[in-house]
């Protein structure tokens, strides 16, 4: 694949047999492995793009007695897998769960197939938060348990119930550094995208 | 304040984006643009930038693609690649799937992904 070296990151152009581009989102805190994962599935090199973000300062007080604001830039990686002959380009896109991080998520979450949210054992209290702003998107998603080698046993039903997840939202487990396991859990996703029913149309039929 | 002021960050948005301050409701960070035409003089040096990416006929470029190429923010890369749709120098020609994605696209996802495994 062509692509042009023109900053620090070498893009990859979309080939021209792509008729269709769509995007999952993968949420999560910081550090639960959501650039790992999508540098497993990406078929071209994960790029990073950044955004500032305003946020006001909690604690800090200036002379004029306002809230003081300050401004924060936001990594976000994303990748791209070319799906059925190269036909359909489905862009994933890593974006931090923090309620904090609203105003991006009404930005660049709105039209998403739907999110995969990972999650650590080890901290599923930042799992709530990301959840939270998919409930208010209307964004249907999945947990996938990000396997660390180091975390503590898990039983699902257990993480199912600490999490308050609907019993129809798919639970998982995977592991972020291996392609065909992440494939995995993109694949559950999709199959409950697929299969969920289609709402009844409001107005009655004739 | 005197002097130049040489962050770009106290720039803001809508000086970047040429007045513009929206973008369309369809351009999002997956939708993929081409070049079409139209010449790149008089456009803002940040979409003679965005232009410069696909001078050389290789393809086309998502949104985000080309926030990442240029080190701008996703927001202003939508609100220009708005504003190049609207003066004909970029066109979608991929179309990006819905706020209610069709099914077939769903079952082309699911179908694909269980290609790669």
């Amino acid at each position: 694949m062509d692509s042009a070296n023109l900053s620090s990151q070498a893009v990859s152009y979309v080939p021209d047999t792509v008729t269709t581009s769509a995007k999952i989102v993968v949420a999560g805190g910081f550090g639960v492995g959501k650039t790992t994962f999508i540098g497993s599935v990406s078929e071209v090199e994960p790029l990073r793009m950044e955004e500032p973000i305003t946020e006001e300062s909690v604690g800090v007080d200036d002379l004029n007695g306002t809230p003081a604001k300050s401004t924060t830039t936001v990594g976000m990686d994303f990748g791209r897998i070319h799906l059925v002959d190269g036909t359909l380009a489905l862009y994933l896109f890593g974006l931090p769960g923090q309620t904090r991080f609203r105003p991006l998520w009404d930005d660049l979450a709105e039209g998403a197939l739907g999110c995969l949210v990972l999650a650590d054992t080890r901290d599923l209290d930042a799992s709530h938060d990301a959840l939270g702003l998919l409930e208010e998107q209307g964004i249907p998603y999945m947990v996938g348990i990000n396997v660390f080698p180091d975390a503590p046993g898990y039983d699902l039903t257990e993480i199912r119930e600490a999490l308050a997840l609907d019993p129809e939202t798919p639970l998982t487990t995977c592991d972020a550094r291996d392609r065909t396991s992440s494939l995995y859990a993109l694949i559950t996703l999709a199959e409950f995208l697929a299969g969920r029913r289609t709402p009844e149309p409001l107005e009655p039929q004739p | 304040m005197t002097g130049p002021r040489r962050d770009p960050d106290m720039i803001r948005p809508y000086v970047r984006t040429g007045g513009q301050i929206q973008a369309h409701a369809d351009v999002r960070p997956e939708s993929v643009v081409v070049a079409a035409t139209g010449p790149v003089a008089g456009l803002s040096p940040d979409a003679r930038r965005v232009m410069r990416l696909f001078a050389a006929g290789r393809g086309g470029l998502a949104v985000a693609d080309i926030a990442a190429a240029l080190e701008l923010p996703p927001s202003t890369v939508r609100i220009l690649v708005s504003s190049l749709i609207d003066s004909g120098h970029l066109a979608a020609t991929v179309a990006a799937a819905a706020d209610r994605p069709e099914h077939t696209t769903l079952q082309k996802v699911l179908h694909g992904l269980r290609e790669l495994v």
